[in-house]
């Protein structure tokens, strides 16, 4: 809304159209600390808070935004997602958590994003969607990891609204004196079947993961995407990666149309039991190398479970970005660079693209800051670290404290003692003085690092320093550190 | 150390398969250090390039390996096209690689989360034949296991250098295992290059050829890379043993 957006501090209520009454639907944080709740009638809400901002609910603007989270979503995550209207998004994580550092790291991550964008928003992950569900909703603060197989514990103790049942339902199971699913799945189940339905059953079913519940996965139009319905279900995985290639040559060629190459495809296999199973293959550059792609899909097949048979495959290119072809200078001389983008992609859907990268320097005389990590990819600009002081070729993660005997101020030890074993110097180097970067953190205003290289009897050289520059205290602690091995 | 087999024939056989594969590899490009010495001593006169050549560190160095990695850094430095470097322990520092030659511009670091994926990325990085060179740090390296190395070396004229690396002293025996590996090297540091004022001379390493296919094992000593990744004899070394010149040398500041 911009400038004509109300000031966040004033409360605020969506009012939409229930049958013939006006009621809230939806309040924000100031309002809900007034006293106002879903479900209640417009006027009175107006009544009870004064300089209440009232607007009307838009179901569609909101489905549509809910739909672009969802693409959102699956261009980042996983290959599986939907939305879930009114309010949730269902994520199908299977074999995709590693690529993001763990079922923790990706939901604390997903929720710090959608934080970062303005939406508060709590995660569950666990075996079944009703679980996950239900856990987001009744159990996450903000994120929530239910085990393996720990889902029908989790659901015992959850209230009956946590089921995705009518409210109809869910008050008349409370007037019956149900307060969890659990009281609910202990009865027996044809009375209740009798009197509220099939729905009932069916939910606690598909929540405890004994039927099948599948996920309609997004697909919009704006993303280019080829399909193969099959007359007969198949399975083999020679078959599956023939047609895979006869996808992939389709998409290579639709892209081209558009002058786009893929950054990250997905494969969807829909089996006749109508669940999915997916291949999600990433790429370093945009590509719309056929031999290339279908190798990145194919690596992959031994994942795939097709049970009694897939019906249909859709190769989708959920990334993509102009690829226009270009004409390269040879000189004939020097032998040009070979491409290696083909190899990083095989590696990088193999380990996760986190972990292929290259180093790049920073200008920064801390020696764990001078360092950071950028896509193998990045165009090289020939930058390297000044080279007049010798550096270890391992650096140890954290500096560990030694002890040392050693003249103040500037003399490098006498001897020192690491992990157990006294050695005695031989012969040094130093200080390197590197200074505390106060811009970055106030604690490092006066800090001091002298750094020594030293040599002990048998020749190895350590990399030590001494926190702090001898003489004043508020340097640093005047300890010693061994940071570093040369070779 | 070539095991003998206690059957002379079979010795014989040996000898003779290996003279002919030899043979094969010496007709393929090879990396020389430029240094006669030691080129001397390896068929061909250098390192060849598609092969695989396994390098570990002596005493400490077998944990930390941080010698032998400078070592291999300074092989890939004097190769042309981009260097992979499989690692399952992130703390090397590139930095000093820089320093040897081997440009953070070249180099495409994997982490790899267990030894298996490590193994299986620094083949499939020998199969590509793009590379410059493949370095793997590897802690267990089976004779199978090598063979496929080196069998991809092969096929891509790719140079694959696994460095040995264990977590423990114990496991560094495994080092006697044979492999497939071409030439099998150890790197020990020694007291540095003396210097006429205190401070630290340019490293020196004790460099052991322990294999050598179709050549001799033999130890050398040498001063560490340069900043063009080269190696080099020591001048005091070439007129004769240096040992007792170090013994009275000891400058610390």
């Amino acid at each position: 809304m911009g400038d004509a957006s109300p000031p966040p501090e004033a409360p605020l209520v969506l009012i939409g159209r229930q049958q013939r009454r006006r009621s809230v639907v939806a309040v924000d944080r100031a309002a809900q600390a007034a006293g106002l709740r879903v479900g209640m009638p417009a006027t009175k809400a107006q009544a009870l808070v004064s300089g209440l901002v009232v607007m009307d609910a838009n179901p569609a603007a909101d489905l549509e935004a809910l739909e672009r989270l969802a693409l959102w979503a699956l261009q980042r995550y996983a290959p599986i997602v939907a939305a879930d209207p009114p309010d949730g998004l269902v994520i199908d994580t299977t074999g995709a958590d590693h690529l993001h550092g763990g079922e923790e790291l990706m939901l604390s991550g997903m929720v710090n994003r959608f934080f970062h964008s303005g939406i508060t928003a709590r995660a569950a992950v666990a075996d079944t969607l009703g679980a996950a569900h239900a856990g987001a909703r009744f159990r996450a603060a903000p994120t929530l990891v239910v085990p393996p197989d720990g889902h029908a514990s989790l659901l015992h103790g959850l209230p009956i609204a946590a089921l995705r049942l009518d409210n109809a339902v869910t008050d008349a199971l409370r007037v019956l004196g149900f307060k969890t699913i659990g009281d609910v799945a202990s009865q027996p189940r044809a009375p209740l079947a009798l009197r509220f339905g099939p729905e009932l059953g069916r939910r606690i079913d598909q929540a405890m993961g004994r039927v099948a519940e599948p996920i309609d996965p997004l697909r919009t139009p704006d993303l280019i995407e080829v399909r193969r319905a099959f007359g007969e279900p198949i399975g083999a995985a020679e078959t599956i990666a023939r047609y895979t290639a006869r996808l992939v040559d389709q998409l290579c060629r639709a892209l081209e149309e558009k002058a786009l190459g893929a950054r990250r495809v997905d494969l969807l296999f829909q089996r006749v039991d109508n669940s999915y199973q997916a291949i999600r293959a990433g790429t370093a550059t945009p590509v719309r190398d056929v031999k290339g792609l279908t190798r990145l899909l194919t690596d992959r097949i031994e994942t795939i479970d097709p049970g009694f048979g897939i019906e249909i495959m859709s190769l989708t290119a959920t990334i993509a970005e102009p690829l226009v072809a270009r004409q390269v200078i040879s000189s004939l001389v020097e032998e040009p660079e070979a491409d290696v983008s083909g190899l990083i992609d095989i590696i990088g859907n193999r380990i996760g693209e986190r972990r292929l990268y290259r180093v790049a320097p920073v200008a920064s005389d801390v020696p764990e800051r001078s360092v950071t990590r950028v896509a193998p990819m990045t165009a090289d600009n020939g930058e390297t670290w000044p080279s007049h002081w010798p550096r270890p070729t391992r650096l140890l993660p954290h500096p560990e404290p030694i002890e040392t005997i050693a003249l103040l101020p500037d003399h490098p030890p006498v001897n020192f003692t690491w992990r157990g074993v006294r050695r005695r110097v031989r012969r040094a180097d130093g200080p390197e003085r590197v200074f505390g970067e106060w811009w970055k953190r106030d604690a490092e205003l006066a800090a001091v690092r002298d750094y020594f290289q030293v040599e002990d009897d048998a020749g190895e050289r350590y990399w030590i320093f001494r926190a702090g520059d001898g003489e004043h205290g508020e340097t640093g602690s005047q300890k010693w550190f061994l940071h570093g091995i040369f070779g | 150390m070539r095991d003998h087999a206690v059957n002379p024939v079979i010795a014989e056989l040996r000898e003779r398969i290996e003279r002919l594969e030899g043979g094969a590899i010496r007709t393929r490009a090879v990396l020389p250090f430029g240094v006669s010495v030691i080129d001397g001593r390896l068929p061909g006169g250098g390192l060849v390039l598609g092969a695989l050549h396994e390098v570990a560190g002596g005493g400490n160095g077998a944990i930390d390996g941080a010698a032998a990695a400078l070592f291999a850094a300074g092989i890939a430095a004097r190769t042309n096209g981009k260097v992979l470097w499989c690692m399952t322990r992130a703390d090397l520092f590139a930095p000093a690689l820089a320093q040897v030659g081997l440009l953070p511009g070249r180099v495409i670091y994997v982490e790899a989360g267990d030894e298996k994926t490590l193994f299986s990325c620094v083949e499939e990085g020998l199969r590509h034949g793009g590379l410059g060179a493949v370095v793997g740090e590897l802690a267990r390296l089976s004779m199978t296991a090598s063979r496929r190395l080196q069998l991809a070396a092969e096929g891509s004229g790719t140079i694959g250098i696994a460095i040995r690396r264990w977590r423990r002293q114990t496991e560094a025996s495994d080092f006697g295992q044979p492999t497939a590996s071409v030439t099998r090297w150890r790197v020990s540091v020694l007291p540095s290059t003396p210097l006429p004022v205190p401070g630290v001379g340019r490293a020196r390493w004790l460099l052991e050829l322990i294999r050598a296919r179709a050549g001799e094992s033999a130890d050398f000593e040498v001063e560490a890379c340069d900043a063009k990744g080269r190696i080099a004899l020591p001048s005091d070394v070439v007129d004769g043993s240096p040992q007792k010149e170090i013994g009275r040398r000891f400058a610390s500041a």
